[in-house]
């Protein structure tokens, strides 16, 4: 199968449904692929009370003209087409304007315990909330760092859950500072306390974090770390997570040009390779507001309009100053370095523990020498833990950026496009 | 300051590696350099068979002597480098390559190495998720595979307890007694020997080196689908070439299920991103002769660049230009199998004594003129 | 649209709400999805396809994200 649009976008969160959107309200022809089994990205993830923003876009995005392709990813891309996995098979997109809408991942970093089934993402558990796990009931410890506490929190409590502590690593002073920059924004204020209303029975601890998850074959209960003070308190879920790191595998492969780790983007979203464009968290971790933004911006810029896409952008960087305050609020603390031991399982596919990777050299020889980041999850999640733990730069990235099957290797392959090139 | 020692040795790749364990361990003051991470050059990118390959008499006697030498090592090798004795699979499609089959036996055996044919219905037992119908196979059963980069660091770490130093630097120069090293400082050395695979020609521009790039693929872990390191006869039709690019069925199972498939030959492409018609004609074949790795997923793919040599044999000896430089290069597929035979040689050259094996076919005198006839041009090699 | 549906997991049948994951139905079974390369149980961690850790085997194929698959009925699934 190969199939040719006028704008090809990769994400269906809020960035790629509003690019996808403007795009096809502006004419073009699109296709939107996707990972996820329906459109929302994780933050407008179904099975959960939708707010009316996610219900209006969502509802734009079901009546545009738009080819909608859940359940795919792409693992291979070049100037002018992109390889797709999916529906059990592989396929070229070519595109005119390639929009990257691939949003955010969870940091994860290990401590003692973080294997246990019962641990999860902050993220993580409340996607599996939505995807069917009973949390009514469940008593749940939710840790790690970022405004997504708050927010897991208040879905899980309105799910019946009870949240026995919410556990903040950073100080109480950088999050009221933030809190402070954010009295502008009263959306964002209103957002906030009713997450933390949602959540009123759960105790708050700022500057504090998990040392050790414990449990015989499942989590049975945390021990907790505030400044000098240890304790343990008994749960079923821990939900943890310090804060988000933008997926980027695609942008990089791309030849895009990175910024401390993000995408750098112009006016009209576009990144240093013409006619690519990037929107959402890779370009800075920024929420659903300033995401639906760039997806705007860059569709309407995918689409040739670039009139209406800079008239947009004055708003977006009224946002400059919230993505800036986010990310010095969340910093992480240095003594998060030390909640793993020796024998803490780092990489969860090839179960390579610290002190197996402690003293290497670099993330190529930690990954050729121990297996690190060489299993399923090609360092998704070792690979971020090991950038804050070890300082070390993770690799230039290869296709397939995400696992494909073979056939869809040797069907959908970029030689012709070589060929031509050369 | 400059230290004095009786050998130093350019590269710590597989064969550095081995030279340097087989130099410590006659007494010699060694010194590697390597400044790159150990075992992170073709090292890190070939496959790790340990095969038995007789495209030539010479051939067959350096991949025979090391395999014994891997047989006798294997009992000290730690857990991480995975040696596993499986056997190689010589898969014949039709009659003719059985017929090939029943040559390569016949000259396996008369050189003492263990081979044993295997007709249509023993190849589908041995291994049931062939594609049907094959002709037949030659098993190897001495044949093994293990994880290349920990091999290297396990021999390195063995030479440096045996004496050895390690230096994290290049070497950006060579010249005779002395080595110029990236950080600027200069190490002093009664010899020199050159084991950088591929760029030893940095070193060294007239080294009749060419790099002959290839391809690997990595998929996720499906235990018992191989259970041998399968090659196709069919290659032999298709990779005698020097010039054209290549590709064979290769697949090979690692011990922790994964399925790693080769191979492909390139030559005149020394860029280092996948080629991905080359790649997608690799896989292709692998379809082929096994359709269920079609439905395997694929977690990663890499490249490599073998150090090929005119008569696919190893450049093992002095530098007639200077023969205070030794070589241990031009492995091409074969430096994983024939780095601890490289080894022996080299400190066997080194020490004054004789070899086990004639050396030689492997000096680096052979390509100069004057020297003898031309080269003969072998058949194409295999690994990956 | 039914409002339950009917899968099997390590070969029990198992019913769910309509819309459940497969991710989710293992762990309302009482299970895990995957056993570690050294043996530890694992269960989803991500809850969004990048993990891993919820891989298991669905209608005999192997390494299916099954945080990432919604039950249909009659599905087949293996942890593994």
């Amino acid at each position: 199968m190969e199939r040719a649009f006028d704008v090809v976008v990769v994400g269906a969160g809020p960035a790629g449904m509003a690019a996808a959107v403007s795009a096809a309200e502006a004419g073009r022809s699109v296709a939107v692929v996707d990972d996820n089994p329906a459109a929302g990205g994780q933050i407008w993830r179904r099975g959960e009370t939708l707010p009316g923003a996610a219900r209006a876009w969502l509802g734009r995005f079901e009546r545009a003209a738009i080819t909608r392709l859940p359940g795919s990813r792409v693992f291979d891309g070049t100037v002018d087409r992109v390889c797709v996995d999916g529906g059990g098979e592989g396929f070229e997109l070519r595109y005119q304007a390639l929009v990257l809408a691939t949003g955010a991942r969870e940091r994860f970093l290990p401590f003692p315990g973080w294997t246990l089934p019962g641990v999860f993402g902050a993220g993580g558990l409340d996607a599996m909330a939505r995807g069917g796990l009973p949390v009514a009931g469940k008593r749940v410890v939710v840790a790690g760092t970022g405004p997504l506490l708050l927010a897991v929190a208040a879905h899980l409590a309105r799910r019946g859950a009870k949240i026995v502590a919410i556990c903040e690593q950073a100080p109480l002073g950088s999050v009221a500072r933030f809190a402070v920059r954010m009295a502008t924004e009263p959306a964002k204020v209103m957002q906030g306390i009713e997450y933390r209303w949602a959540a009123r029975r759960a105790k708050m601890h700022f500057g504090c974090w998990p040392v050790a998850a414990h449990g015989a074959g499942a989590l049975d209960s945390v021990t907790l770390r505030q400044s000098r003070r240890r304790w343990r308190v008994g749960c079923d879920f821990l939900a943890c997570g310090f804060h988000l790191v933008p997926n980027v595998e695609l942008t990089a492969l791309l030849g895009c040009r990175l910024e401390n780790g993000f995408v750098a983007a112009d006016a009209v979203q576009q990144t240093s390779v013409a006619g690519v464009f990037c929107a959402g968290e890779p370009c800075g971790i920024g929420g659903v507001e300033a995401a639906l933004l760039e997806g705007q911006i860059a569709g309407l810029a995918a689409a040739g309009r670039i009139d209406e896409a800079r008239a947009l952008a004055p708003r977006r960087r009224k946002l400059d100053g919230f993505v800036r305050a986010l990310q010095e609020a969340y910093a992480l603390r240095p003594e998060l370095r030390a909640m793993a031991d020796e024998g803490t399982i780092l990489c969860r596919c090839e179960d390579v523990r610290y002190g197996t990777l402690r003293g290497r050299e670099s993330w190529r020889e930690a990954k050729l020498q121990t297996r690190c980041g060489m299993g399923s999850c090609q360092g998704r999640v070792c690979g971020a833990a090991a950038e804050f733990l070890f300082g070390w730069r993770v690799d230039a990235v290869r296709p397939p950026i995400f696992p494909a099957p073979v056939s869809s290797l040797t069907s959908c392959n970029l030689a012709e496009n070589e060929r031509e090139a050369r | 300051m400059s230290t004095a020692y009786d050998v130093a040795i350019l590269g710590a790749g597989i064969v550095g590696a081995a030279c340097a364990l087989e130099c410590a361990s006659r007494g010699l003051r060694t010194v590697v350099t390597e400044g790159r991470g150990v075992g992170s050059g073709a090292t890190a990118a070939g496959m790790g068979h340990i095969v038995v390959m007789d495209d030539s008499e010479a051939q067959l006697a350096l991949t025979r002597y090391s395999q014994t030498l891997w047989h006798a090592l294997a009992a000290r090798l730690p857990d991480e480098v995975e040696f596993d004795r499986c056997g190689t699979l010589w898969v014949a499609a039709d009659e003719e390559e059985m017929q090939e089959v029943r040559r390569k036996q016949a000259v396996y055996v008369a050189a003492g190495v263990a081979a044993e044919i295997l007709g249509a219905r023993g190849l589908e037992e041995a291994e049931p998720h062939l594609r049907r119908p094959m002709a037949g196979a030659l098993l190897v059963p001495g044949d093994a595979v293990l994880y290349p980069p920990c091999t290297a660091a396990w021999l390195l770490q063995e030479a440096r307890r045996m004496g050895a130093e390690f230096v994290a630097e290049s070497a950006v120069g060579a010249v005779a007694g002395g080595v110029l090293l990236s950080g600027g400082s200069e190490l002093q050395a009664a010899h020199i020997v050159i084991a950088c695979g591929a760029d030893s020609t940095d070193l060294l521009p007239a080294l009749p080196i060419r790099k002959r790039k290839g391809h690997l693929v990595i998929t996720d872990r499906y235990p018992g689908m191989v259970r041998h390191q399968l090659v196709e006869l069919g290659y032999l039709k298709s990779a005698h070439s020097l010039t054209a690019d290549s590709v064979a069925f290769n697949v090979q199972p690692r011990r922790t299920g994964q399925l790693l498939i080769g191979s492909s030959r390139q030559f005149g492409d020394e860029s280092r991103e996948v080629d991905h018609g080359i790649l997608a004609r690799m896989l292709q074949r692998a379809e082929e002769y096994l359709p269920e790795i079609g439905g395997c997923s694929a977690i990663r793919v890499w490249t490599g660049f073998r150090a090929a040599t005119p008569d696919k044999l190893p450049l093992i000896g002095p530098w007639p230009d200077d023969e205070s430089l030794m070589l241990a290069t031009g492995h091409e597929g074969l430096g994983i199998t024939t780095s601890l035979g490289t080894g022996r040689l080299v400190a066997d050259l080194l020490t004054g004594t004789v070899p086990e094996i004639a050396a030689d076919a492997y000096r680096p005198g052979r390509f100069l003129s004057g020297a003898g006839t031309e080269p003969e041009v072998a058949r194409g090699g295999m690994g990956a | 649209m039914p409002e339950v549906v009917t899968i099997s997991v390590n070969g029990q049948p198992f019913v769910v709400p309509a819309g459940t994951t497969v991710a989710a139905a293992m762990l309302r079974a009482g299970g895990t999805t995957r056993t570690s390369v050294s043996g530890e149980m694992r269960a989803p961690l991500c809850g969004m396809g990048i993990c891993f850790e919820c891989r298991a085997v669905i209608g005999g194929k192997p390494h299916e994200r099954t945080c990432q698959i919604v039950c249909e009925p009659g599905m087949d699934v293996w942890s593994t």
